[in-house]
């Protein structure tokens, strides 16, 4: 199980935003994404995650093996979180949704509507999300927001036990996880130049 | 899939689900067009197939932002991309969706409703099968409007405009049906191109559907 992208760039609304962007990661190791706001860190893991083509170079991955958290949570209001995580569970092939509810503290919320949760709760409710697709690469974007420091606590702990299982870890945040062992990428020196005017097929791209 | 269906059906139902408000609407104005036009039975016996049939058609479209809009706002759009379904499925399933909590009621409700209208008794049955046959396609061809205008601000109103159109042969024929059906006609070709143009669209809007989906989601 590794990923391997080589000579990644990427564009978000026609705006080139990196290039030149090359890296390696082996079972049980997580990267953690930094760099200023609009440096390209969800185009980036969006691009990984298969829903936008990159502009160049390569990106290697195993099928299926994704696991994407977006800002949103991807939640139903008036589903209950225990029928939030059954849907995930059966759309992903049968986790273990009372297995993630307890890693998560959300035993004691199964029966509440997701539109009773607060913020916080809601967004753990989107990281148990993870742990009943079964899948080893997380992609997670800015997962933190929200969380309380236990609540940070608690994630750091299920993503150590996601690593050392094997897993496989892309993180973008800006606060400080609490996982030492993590490498750190930062995407400043990466940022795309800006692209001589005229360049590009920027009219195929105003109709896509 | 089956999960999608059920979740599907699940908030359709659950408050805010939007669940029947198809129906009513389709039963109101199946009570204001006799009030509008008159009590005349003749008049009204001659306009019925035309008025349930546009009637069922404005009341699919009032459904059909929902379908993708819903998900698009709390992300689970980019999830269900991302999760090992093909989008074609998803886009399949939820046109099934929609179908069973807007085409379906609209079947079941249409001879109640034939009766305010003075439909002639022969064109009931008539009625209910071309609707069944007519009202798929209505949901497929919505669904694809509906990705197409997936992420659009206020996209209601675009979605109307583009969608409408697409409807015309499907109330043609559909109508058509039930007219020949009413004064004893023969209804096989109508209703042969009603089927024909229901099984078309099924076969391959989810095709074009999931792909503009995915444009929209870069």
């Amino acid at each position: 199980m590794e990923i391997r992208v080589d000579n990644l760039a990427v564009a978000r609304g026609g705006v080139p935003l990196l290039e030149a962007l090359s890296l390696h990661l082996t079972a049980g190791q997580a990267l953690i994404l930094r760099g200023p706001n609009g440096s390209g860190k969800t185009t980036l893991l969006r691009t990984l995650a298969g829903l936008q083509p990159p502009l160049a170079g390569s990106v290697d991955l195993p099928p299926d093996a994704i696991a994407y958290a977006a800002h949103a949570d991807g939640l139903k209001a008036t589903l209950s979180v225990r029928e939030n995580l059954a849907f995930w569970a059966a759309i992903y092939g049968g986790g273990d949704v009372e297995g993630a509810m307890a890693r998560m503290n959300l035993r004691d919320l199964a029966d509440r509507a997701a539109l009773n949760l607060s913020a916080g709760q809601k967004r753990r409710l989107g990281l148990a999300r993870l742990l009943v697709t079964g899948r080893p690469v997380w992609m997670l974007d800015e997962p933190t927001v929200s969380l309380d420091a236990a609540s940070v606590a608690l994630f750091a702990d299920v993503v150590r036990a996601h690593l050392a299982a094997g897993g496989l870890a892309l993180i973008a945040t800006h606060i400080d996880l609490g996982l030492p062992e993590a490498q750190m990428l930062d995407l400043t020196p990466f940022k795309a130049r800006a692209p001589a005017p005229g360049q590009g097929d920027g009219f195929d791209e105003a109709f896509l | 899939m089956i999960a999608l269906l059920t979740r599907d059906l699940r908030l359709a139902i659950r408050a805010g689900g939007g669940f029947g408000l198809g129906l009513a609407f389709f039963l109101i104005l199946a009570v204001l067009v006799p009030l509008g036009v008159g009590p005349e039975p003749a008049v009204l016996a001659a306009i019925a197939p035309g008025v349930l049939w546009v009637g069922a058609l404005l009341a699919c479209l009032l459904s059909l932002d929902r379908i993708f809009a819903l998900d698009w706002e709390d992300g689970s759009l980019d999830l269900l991309a991302t999760a090992p379904i093909p989008l074609e499925g998803v886009v399949s399933i939820k046109a099934l969706a929609h179908w069973i909590t807007t085409g379906l009621p609209l079947v079941l409700a249409a001879p109640l409703l034939g009766v305010l209208l003075n439909l002639p008794g022969e064109a009931f049955g008539w009625l209910v099968l071309s609707l069944l046959l007519g009202t798929p396609a209505l949901s497929v061809i919505g669904t694809f409007g509906a990705a197409l205008t997936v992420g659009l601000k206020r996209g209601g109103l675009l979605l109307s405009l583009l969608v409408l159109p697409l409807y015309i042969p499907t109330l043609v024929f559909g109508a058509e049906v039930v007219t020949r059906g009413a004064a004893g006609l023969p209804v096989q070709t109508a209703l042969l191109l009603l089927a024909g143009i229901t099984a078309g669209s099924v076969a391959i809007l989810p095709f074009a559907s999931a792909a503009v989906i995915r444009i929209n989601l870069r």
